[in-house]
């Protein structure tokens, strides 16, 4: 996995609540066996017009969201199936980050496994940079390390996020190969079933 | 102070623990399918790793299968994702319930039906709805395909303990109210993220009334509510259930296990971080009116108006969803028309679910508007129910009788509700674009559903002098 120190980048926003697995990529798009190439989908229903021309009136597409890399959601967002394609989607169109009040679970842990970091911020926070992108661009500094946020009205906003999933971000490690350093409590906790 | 099944459960399967992390947790069964697994085997292949326990793995065909010729699948891609499966499982020596074995089914279906599905196990599965398992008393959740890759690899999970919330459910449920209502009316009064962080243990006369397939039904939406998992403490209905079923131990093995069992129920001075009640004797049928399985009224009730809504969010939500749904606030539900009813989903697909819809349909039409489908969640269900005379109620009364799947409950099938129309639907999910791009989904009840497809628009089965004696 690529490491995540420092990531500034632009914003792109999307006002709407409970966003689900199912919109972020829609079933059709399901049927692949890699894990690329998704981005080509993501909000696919949403994104695209029936021509498979860009929606002018959906925020991905304004000219400001053209070369996002922050996405700023809303509550409850990723909530729903526990599709992986969703963060591969967000991750192959171009995310490195996304910002809401509250995800889904699975959403939310599928994110960290791929390098896509997830952060919760407080709803008011989260509002403002939605306004902040309604009336022109944004852009905002994500430091993991230090657990901050600063936007470029030198607003600085820190975030809570759990130690495990942070150490395996800043330092880009492979889970199943730490886990796999742990075979001998495995094989011996085994011996007692 | 006692413990709850959740803090048993989650005891026995802890395999590390360190101050700071999350704890790594054992993993007895894992299920998976076409469309989660294909990345995480091929991950496993550029990694050179094994698949640790082939034997506590167990796979399946469901979401892209058709419901039709299911020997035949045309569309490329959906064709080369069951290959794989097909060669991954023979590679990696995984069991596979295939397109021709009389095990094949909707996952959360063939676990419970196989008795792979027990009491204390830990489960986990690449969809969302793993949740079912949970009314063994199991601890079942959904987890991504990463995740799917490091159970394969290492057979455990990091996982933070979870917060434990007890739903409780007393009163007894009015004839023609169902299992699908105590849950829809659970979402809709306390939100879709009621659960979130927590395991849910569902307890109270009304749950302990039920039967497993109605318990399944409940623990099968917990994930709508955004709770991780959701369980019912095992009892002697359990214990019934799963007797002399494949993958049980039998004679004096099932008496010694059933003990075993009998422990992990919660104790009666357990404590739990939050409760939720429900009153089972004032829930009535449900019928979703939104774009998520939260935006439900009661059958005599009318569509909502954004102002209803009491937060900002709620209040966006109810916008959001109006549109798409093309109704009007103060419609009333009864005058809504659909075009199509699906009978399916890992929710309500089992023989209880078909039997109380056949109750309702023998003998009557459906109406001419309406294209009603019923798809058993499993080559089993679907045979015990031709044996049963239930597929002839079925298509005398004008039902398309097909094989088992997923189908419409996502449409990654051929199975589609086309755009702007609407489908009564016995699934769990009723987001944008679930059954087919622009089509309006409601979620319901079998019976519910049984009787929109009757009348062409949804009505109050309550009112109805045919409900069977049997729900
Ligand atoms: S029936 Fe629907 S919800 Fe259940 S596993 Fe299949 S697609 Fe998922």
């Amino acid at each position: 996995m690529e490491k995540f120190t420092t990531h500034v980048g632009t914003v792109a926003a999307l006002p709407y609540v409970n966003i689900d697995t199912d919109q972020i990529i829609p079933k059709q798009f399901l049927k692949r066996v890699e894990r690329t190439g998704f981005g080509q989908f993501l909000f696919y229903n949403w994104r695209l017009l029936e021509n498979d021309q860009p929606d002018p009136e959906f925020p991905l597409n304004y000219e400001r969201a053209k070369d996002a890399t922050v996405l700023v959601a809303d509550e409850n967002f990723g909530c729903g199936s526990s599709r992986e394609h969703a963060a591969w989607a967000l991750q192959d169109y171009g995310f490195k980050v996304v910002i809401a009040p509250s995800f889904g679970d699975i959403f939310y842990n599928n994110s960290f496994k791929n390098g896509l970091l997830p952060v919760r911020m407080p709803l008011e926070v989260v509002r403002s940079w939605q306004k902040r992108f309604e009336d022109g661009s944004l852009e905002l500094r994500v430091n993991l390390e230090e657990q901050v946020i600063e936007d470029d009205h030198g607003g600085i906003h820190t975030f809570e996020i759990d130690g495990y999933w942070k150490n395996m971000l800043i330092h880009g490690l492979d889970e199943i190969g730490l886990t796999l350093q742990y075979s001998d409590h495995i094989a011996k906790y085994e011996r007692t079933i | 102070m006692g413990k709850t099944i959740i803090e048993k459960v989650w005891e026995r399967h802890k395999v590390y623990e360190e101050e700071g992390k999350p704890d790594l947790l054992y993993i007895d069964l894992h299920l998976i399918h076409e469309v989660t697994s294909p990345q995480a085997f091929e991950g496993l292949r550029l990694n050179n790793r094994k698949l640790r326990r082939p034997d506590l793995t167990y796979a399946t065909m469901d979401h892209n299968i058709p419901t039709k010729d299911r020997e035949t699948i045309t569309d490329k891609i959906a064709k080369k994702q069951i290959d794989v499966l097909v060669e991954n499982c023979k590679n990696f020596d995984v069991e596979l319930a295939g397109l021709n074995s009389p095990n094949n089914g909707i996952v959360h279906i063939i676990g419970p039906e196989l008795g792979l599905t027990q009491p204390g196990k830990t489960i986990v599965c690449g969809d969302s709805h793993t949740s079912t398992h949970g009314a063994f008393g199991a601890l079942a959740f959904g987890i991504g395909t990463s995740e799917v890759e490091h159970v394969m690899a290492t057979q455990t999970l990091w996982q933070d303990r979870p917060k434990t919330m007890e739903v409780v459910i007393d009163g007894r449920l009015e004839s023609g109210v169902t299992a699908k209502d105590i849950i829809l009316a659970l979402i809709a009064k306390y939100g879709v993220n009621f659960g979130t962080g927590h395991v849910v243990e569902y307890r109270g006369e009304a749950i302990r009334g039920l039967t497993m397939e109605e318990r399944m039904t409940i623990c099968n939406m917990s994930i709508e509510g955004g709770a991780r998992a959701g369980l019912i403490s095992p009892d002697q209905v359990t214990f019934d259930y799963l007797r002399g079923r494949e993958n049980v131990p039998e004679g004096d093995a099932y008496d010694v296990i059933v003990e075993e069992w009998k422990q992990l129920a919660s104790d009666p001075d357990a404590k739990f971080d939050a409760t939720l009640v429900l009153d089972a004797s004032e829930v009535k049928p449900m019928v979703t009116w939104g774009t998520n399985p939260g935006q439900g009224v009661t059958i005599d009730g009318t569509v909502p108006s954004p102002e209803d809504g009491k937060t900002d969010s709620e209040r966006r939500a109810i916008e959001q969803s109006l549109e798409y749904m093309d109704l009007k606030p103060g419609t009333k539900m009864e005058d809504i028309k659909i075009q199509h009813v699906f009978l399916g989903s890992c929710t309500n697909a089992r023989i209880s679910d078909l039997r109380e819809a056949a109750g309702y349909i023998k003998g009557k039409k459906v109406d001419k508007s309406v294209r009603a489908l019923v798809v058993p969640g499993s080559v089993k269900v679907k045979r015990q129910a031709e044996e049963e005379g239930l597929a002839t109620i079925f298509i005398e009364a004008g039902f398309e009788w097909r094989d088992a799947g997923c189908s419409m409950c996502l449409g990654m099938n051929p199975d589609q509700v086309p755009a702007g129309e609407r489908c009564a639907s016995t699934s769990n999910r009723n987001f944008e674009g679930r059954q087919g791009k622009n089509a309006r989904t409601h979620l319901m009840s079998p019976i519910m559903a049984a009787a929109a497809a009757v009348h062409g628009h949804f009505v109050d089965v309550r009112k109805l002098d045919a409900i069977p004696a049997s729900s």
